[in-house]
């Protein structure tokens, strides 16, 4: 479960988050929706433990537990995970070696043990079929000349691989054809699971039509300005953002 | 341009001017050896050792940084050769290798050699003094007007010679192993040759090693590989530059002539050193050939690492890639100086020079200086460097995934030098140089120190 409580964040003196407050809780998948600028992505990072962005007032549960002072990597370790509008090139680094070096980082911050060269494979071609990874994608630098296709699906392989208890997507639906926003939908769909939290952080009601969200938030300027059930997806692709953008700024 | 003013001698040049005079009867060589020899002399006299005024030297003042030269070093006895026999008779020993030791070539230590080289020691080539060889080991000095070279040509005392017949080829590497087995810091001047005939093919692998019983590796030594390569020839050259504690010396020459639609390669890893200077000197002298140098310098403490290249493309239609990456820790010097000369008639020439430094300290300090030099009309050359820290997104994206912060950088800094180890081609060296890069990251987390935070 995942709770944002009265979180504020100013970067540069202007004001990203306002008194946020958001929870999610076990098994449920919240979409949260919202226009340009509106600090869907900020949210987003710092929930993950983004240095650049200081919590001035407020908490960050997860499970909780509060990690607003932990490092990003054990927030990892403890279940969260993060898919990034823009995943990060590495290049240099095989795809294979970080999906390992990751999935044993984690196991062992939990104190279970490290995962053998075997296992590891099988877990591996078992989530990279069902998400068309190939091998040679595998052997590939991480995300490095990847197409924007590949590098979602690449998202969602490691989501499925790291099996967080709370996920969050990043606008992973963002520059999708219609048959990779299946495939990453299907994956998404196929980690439902009621120990499992999701929030879908999305501008467009169409990957919703995939992913059939159970909440809906809608955020304007840095707080939830409205929140209801999935109709509500349906009728901002009516109406559009322009009533909450139209709201005179909070002084 | 350079100044003319010689200052007050410093203990170092005092006592490399004593140290020849009392040595150049016993230094190897026939009179016209000994001639070469104090001509060379008379060239490092007249200039000293190099200084920021010599443009060439700028970055490395070796004036102020080796106040104080070493005795010069002694032929190995029987007991130091008995220790090592054991280690290169051991399991594991390197195969096809030629062994110096403490400059002087061993040949007890050597073997397992392929066909079709030809080994001499230049202690015998110089007292035997043919004519063609003894040109061939002089007749770069003059064009690379170094008088750290100079000084190698006054105070060689060996070193070995190797000739590839034409038209051999040898696909696994050859060793040649630089030991330090002197109990005391000592000066090892020694200079090898490789002449690869035409049509010839080899793969030298260099590297340094220390004996058990040497305490100390802050020895002194200055170096020179002269190279010679017929036409259509190749060479595949890697170099592991380790080794020397601080307070120790490196000097090492390259110089490298190139025939026609031959082949250069060259990869050199510094890390775990005092002072390094390595300077190549390469000159196509025939058409469409091709070069490519790298290497990368790991450096931390108040290391200092120098590399300098000049490229002379003296033929038409040939190719040279320079990409030199640098990791820079704590208080240490990185230093990058490569001129591509492109002289006129060398039309076609193509060019690029590369040098990235990562910093990983406020107090660690990159010099870069590309230079090209072009006088003719009809040439693509470029150059570009980098210097700047780890990429505060890629290591978020990498602390999101579970890997903490050190592990995070670690893994970057591998991936930034592993790029050009695995352009070396040889699964074996590129296997034993990600060693060398990750025994020394992982030094690196060993202080408990915390790391600092991005």
């Amino acid at each position: 479960m995942l709770e944002v409580k009265n979180l504020n964040v100013s970067i540069g003196g202007r004001k990203i988050l306002d008194d946020l407050d958001l929870t999610v809780r076990d098994g449920e998948v919240a979409a949260l929706m919202g226009p340009n600028g509106s600090g869907k992505s900020t949210l987003s990072h710092v929930i993950a433990g983004r240095k650049d962005y200081i919590a001035e007032t407020g908490d960050v549960l997860l499970n909780g537990e509060s990690i607003l002072d932990l490092e990003p990597d054990v927030r990892a370790a403890k279940g969260l995970f993060l898919a990034f509008q823009y995943p990060v090139e590495i290049p240099g680094v095989a795809t294979l070696t970080f999906l390992k070096a990751a999935l044993n980082a984690q196991r062992k911050q939990r104190g279970q043990q490290e995962l053998s060269t075997p296992d590891f494979m099988k877990r591996i071609k078992a989530s990279a079929g069902k998400l068309k990874v190939n091998q040679e994608m595998l052997k590939r630098a991480l995300n490095a000349g990847f197409s924007g296709g590949e590098k979602k699906r690449m998202e969602i392989l490691q989501m499925a691989l790291l099996e967080p208890s709370f996920a969050i997507l990043d606008e992973t639906d963002s520059g999708l054809d219609i048959d990779a926003l299946r495939v990453v939908a299907d994956g998404v769909n196929a980690l439902r699971s009621p120990s499992r939290g999701f929030l879908i952080i999305t501008h467009y009601q169409r990957v919703l039509d995939h992913v059939v969200p159970d909440t809906v938030h809608v955020m304007a300027q840095g707080r939830i300005v409205r929140s209801g059930g999935k109709e509500l997806a349906v009728e901002l692709e009516k109406s559009g953002y322009h009533d909450y953008v139209a709201e005179p700024a909070v002084a | 341009m350079n100044a003319d003013i010689i200052p007050a001698r410093t203990p170092a040049e005092i006592f490399l001017a004593r140290a020849f005079d009392a040595s150049k009867a016993g230094l190897s060589g026939n009179p016209d050896v000994a001639k070469w020899r104090a001509d060379s002399f008379g060239v490092f006299s007249a200039s000293g050792l190099p200084h920021r005024r010599i443009e060439a030297w700028h970055y490395t003042d070796l004036r102020t940084l080796m106040r104080d030269a070493l005795p010069l070093a002694m032929r190995p006895g029987a007991v130091t050769i008995d220790a090592l026999r054991k280690k290169f008779t051991a399991a594991g020993a390197p195969a096809r290798r030629l062994v110096l030791v403490d400059g002087f070539f061993v040949p007890e230590l050597s073997g397992d050699l392929p066909e079709g080289l030809k080994v001499r020691s230049l202690a015998s080539v110089l007292t035997e003094g043919r004519s063609d060889l003894i040109a061939l080991l002089s007749s770069q000095d003059l064009a690379a007007r170094d008088s750290i070279v100079s000084l190698n040509a006054a105070l060689m005392q060996d070193g070995v010679v190797i000739e590839v017949a034409p038209g051999t080829v040898i696909a696994e590497p050859v060793n040649l192993i630089h030991v330090t087995a002197s109990p005391a810091p000592a000066a090892h001047f020694s200079r090898s040759a490789l002449m690869i005939g035409a049509g010839a093919s080899l793969r030298l692998a260099e590297s340094m090693d220390v004996a058990n019983r040497t305490k100390t590796r802050a020895g002194q030594t200055n170096g020179c590989l002269i190279v010679s390569l017929g036409d259509h020839a190749k060479l595949a050259h890697t170099a592991m530059v380790t080794g020397t504690a601080p307070g120790g010396v490196r000097l090492e020459s390259v110089m490298v002539r190139i025939g026609a639609r031959a082949k250069f390669d060259s990869f050199a890893l510094i890390a775990g050193i005092g002072l390094v200077r390595r300077q190549m000197f390469v000159r196509f002298e025939g058409a469409e050939s091709e070069t490519s140098l790298s290497g990368v310098s790991l450096l931390g403490g108040r290391e200092h690492a120098d590399t300098t290249l000049r490229v002379q493309h003296e033929a038409p239609g040939c190719v040279s890639r320079e990409t030199f990456k640098y990791i820079l820790d704590e208080e240490a010097t990185g230093v990058f100086q490569g001129k591509i000369h492109v002289a006129p008639g060398a039309q076609k020439t193509d060019g690029k020079m590369l040098c990235k430094a990562m910093l990983l300290s406020d107090m660690a300090a990159m010099n870069s200086k590309p230079e090209l030099e072009i006088f003719a009309d009809d040439v693509a050359c470029g150059h570009g460097a980098t210097c700047g820290g780890l990429d505060l997104d890629q290591l978020f994206y990498l602390q999101t995934r579970g890997l903490p912060f050190a592990q995070a950088e670690a893994l970057l800094l591998e991936a930034f030098a592993g790029e050009l180890i695995d352009g070396i081609g040889h699964e074996g060296l590129i296997d034993a140089y990600r060693r060398v890069v990750s025994a020394w990251l992982s030094a690196r987390y060993r202080p408990t120190v915390a790391p600092s935070r991005a």
